[in-house]
């Protein structure tokens, strides 16, 4: 019987396999930053090891950096003794850093794909559940917990035990005006929060293929969020495109001895995945969340559920919080919810493409009174990127905020957050409780309706401008 | 890390789905690098409302944790297991654990133990009418008793082995160091390095 991608890639990094023991698979790239790995440098120092490969190993500051004024000291204590804690610990024991006011500084799982660090058939982790993301590259590419930063710091492998496989077809064409972000909310509404845990997903199908590298990423990026450790994509000439010419890309003979392995990178005929999805992507439609988490979405143009659509108790249940916490009633269209604030970026939809789309839209409009939108790009590339095609202009002449590179708004780390009942639509990747600030409430949401949702100051899509 | 055979303790019942890493510690408590004191950060969202289940008297001091599904989910962070077991939890029970959650417990000592729902709900009816009944859990041959009720929970084996010997990972894989060098020797050279 063949072999699916992901089974492919393990197999290409066992490093050791036993009887009753997990297999110990070897990390090609381990990401870090400065959140989930002070305790494990700690860990290291206190039984007096070193980083077995700083040259495998790439740090970054993404979570508590500010997105204003970043040429003044981090005005938090608390973030810029994280922060500091981190550049200390790369230079004791070498690790590579991109530091805030570095060309090179964005969010962690940006960085790695832009430097061309990110390829095909490699295992990349970081202490960072959307590590999902590298994914679209067909990684091998998950998030791991600070025990295990710590173990690949100090071996550059990981103990692990084979996960399942999941198949998820997409099917057909996208309907004009459907994004990545709307295939990947919709397929988590299907099988939901806990439906790939113990997988791999694959993506596959012609939808899948006809995404561009940045679509791709969005889409693996939110793996974590159907339970999935890690989502993969095949690469193709699409990847390979992307790939080709970045600075930490391979070149010449190694460049061909690695597109002819890249090439056998897919799931072989005779495979067998443990459970499959298929999805018919002209039935999709933007598709924006509800409730608080994110297997709770519906279509822009649907209604609110409520409680009695769902059979299932601890469903109601999770329905009749999530519709108290965020202030809904049941029965209301969508797309009359009112919104405080957009906020476009994070690892999910803060790469050049998501500015490019937002700003297509937003172009010739300004933000609703009474509605604020940040825009915040994923990395300085990213931003620079913007700039030199005038983008930045589009945001501001439109009344959009234009920041620095950060996690920004994702996740209340930094100064960027809402406040008790402010209401956003975001382009990032969680909608639970309090995540963009305590209080807050959030609809996750594509970044073309995200600036369409700002031009008109309730959750909308480009279509409703016309 | 300790080892773990048997722990006996009162629990609390925790009536929800989809718990996830952010409920359990705000992002906010994420900031400190130390790696002990996160007990103030659990849960501390849902601890302002004095309904909430841990702020009731008749749960002070308990250290099992009985949880609707999908316990665990959203982010890596381990601060979620460090708040947990700063707080006195040992055992969390449920009958779905997000995957990184579970193996960051396993690294630290918490037992996941995974149950059928219809065991939660006999627990969670069990431990509200009787707020004092002890809960076991029990290792070695993967038991749960409290009250007049028996249950086997699933462990996975490696992990089981691991709690029960208190044994730290990286010293585990540090014996097979010579077998990573000798992968590393054949790894090809397109890979690419970060400096």
């Amino acid at each position: 019987m063949g072999l699916t991608l992901a089974e492919k890639v393990w197999r290409d990094h066992v490093v050791r396999s036993a009887d009753g023991e997990p297999d110990l698979l070897y990390i090609d790239l381990h990401l870090v930053h400065e959140v989930t790995s002070p305790q494990a440098f700690d860990g290291l120092r206190d039984s007096g090891r070193k980083v077995r490969r700083p040259d495998l190993t790439l740090a970054t500051e993404d979570h508590n950096v500010p997105t204003l004024n970043i040429d003044q000291p981090i005005a938090d204590p608390i973030s810029a003794a994280q922060v500091n804690a981190l550049r200390k610990n790369c230079e004791e024991f070498g690790v590579p850093i991109y530091s805030l006011g570095n060309a090179e500084q964005g969010i962690v799982h940006v960085v790695g794909p832009q430097l061309g660090l990110t390829q095909p058939g490699m295992t990349v982790v970081c202490g960072d559940s959307h590590t999902s993301t590298h994914g679209a590259f067909g990684a091998l590419a998950f998030g791991i917990g600070t025990s295990e930063v710590e173990h690949v710091l100090a071996t550059q492998t990981l103990p692990l035990k084979p996960f399942k496989t999941m198949a998820i077809t997409v099917n057909g064409t996208l309907p004009a005006g459907v994004t990545a972000k709307d295939i990947i909310l919709a397929i988590i509404t299907k099988i939901g929060t806990g439906g790939g845990q113990g997988y791999v997903l694959e993506y596959r199908g012609e939808a899948i293929r006809a995404l561009s590298m940045e679509g791709r990423m969005t889409i693996c990026n939110m793996s974590i969020e159907a339970g999935a450790r890690a989502g993969m994509i095949a690469p193709d000439q699409t990847t390979f495109d992307y790939i080709e010419g970045r600075d930490r890309a391979p070149k010449g003979a190694d460049w061909d001895a690695a597109v002819s392995y890249w090439k056998t990178l897919h799931t072989d005929d005779d495979a067998r995945f443990d459970a499959e999805v298929v999805i018919d992507a002209s039935t999709l439609s933007p598709f924006v969340t509800w409730g608080t988490n994110p297997g709770q979405g519906a279509p822009l143009t649907a209604n609110v559920p409520g409680p009695d659509d769902f059979e299932d108790a601890s469903e109601k249940l999770a329905a009749e919080k999530a519709l108290a916490y965020m202030d809904l009633q049941a029965g209301t269209p969508i797309k009359n919810i009112k919104i405080d604030t957009v906020f476009l970026g994070s690892c999910t939809n803060g790469r050049i493409e998501d500015l490019r789309a937002a700003a297509a839209v937003l172009k010739g409009h300004k933000v609703a009174e009474g509605t604020r939108m940040l825009v915040v790009p994923g990395s300085v590339r990213v931003r620079l990127e913007a700039m030199a095609e005038g983008l930045d202009k589009v945001f501001v002449e439109a009344g959009a905020e234009w920041r620095e590179a950060g996690c920004s708004m994702c996740l209340a780390m930094n100064p960027d957050k809402l406040t008790p009942g402010e209401r956003s639509a975001s382009t990032s990747n969680r909608n639970f409780e309090g995540r963009q600030g305590p209080g807050g409430r959030t609809h996750l949401v594509s970044p073309a309706v995200a600036a369409a949702t700002a031009v008109r100051g309730t959750l909308s899509s480009p279509a409703d401008l016309n | 890390m300790d080892k773990f055979t048997v722990h006996t303790g009162t629990a609390v019942p925790l009536r929800a789905s989809n718990v996830d890493t952010d409920q359990i510690i705000p992002a906010e408590y994420l900031k400190r690098i130390t790696r002990h004191g996160f007990e103030d950060g659990l849960f501390s969202a849902w601890r302002k409302n004095p309904d909430f289940v841990l702020n009731q008297p008749q749960f002070d001091g308990a250290s099992v944790l009985i949880a609707g599904p999908d316990f665990g989910t959203g982010s890596s962070r381990e601060h979620a297991v460090w708040a947990l077991m700063d707080y006195g939890f040992k055992v969390v029970i449920s009958s779905r654990f997000a995957d990184i959650f579970r193996g960051n417990s396993g690294k630290q000592g918490l037992l996941t133990a995974l149950v059928d729902q219809d065991v939660v709900d006999q627990l969670w009816k069990e431990i509200e009418n009787h707020p004092d009944t002890k809960v076991t859990v029990d290792l070695e041959s993967r038991t749960i008793t409290a009250g007049g009720l028996t249950a086997t929970f699933d462990v996975d084996e490696y992990v089981r082995w691991r709690l029960m010997e208190g044994l730290d990972d990286v010293g585990l894989t540090l014996k097979h160091v010579d077998t990573i060098t000798e992968f590393e020797g054949k790894r090809p050279a397109y890979k690419p390095a970060t400096a």
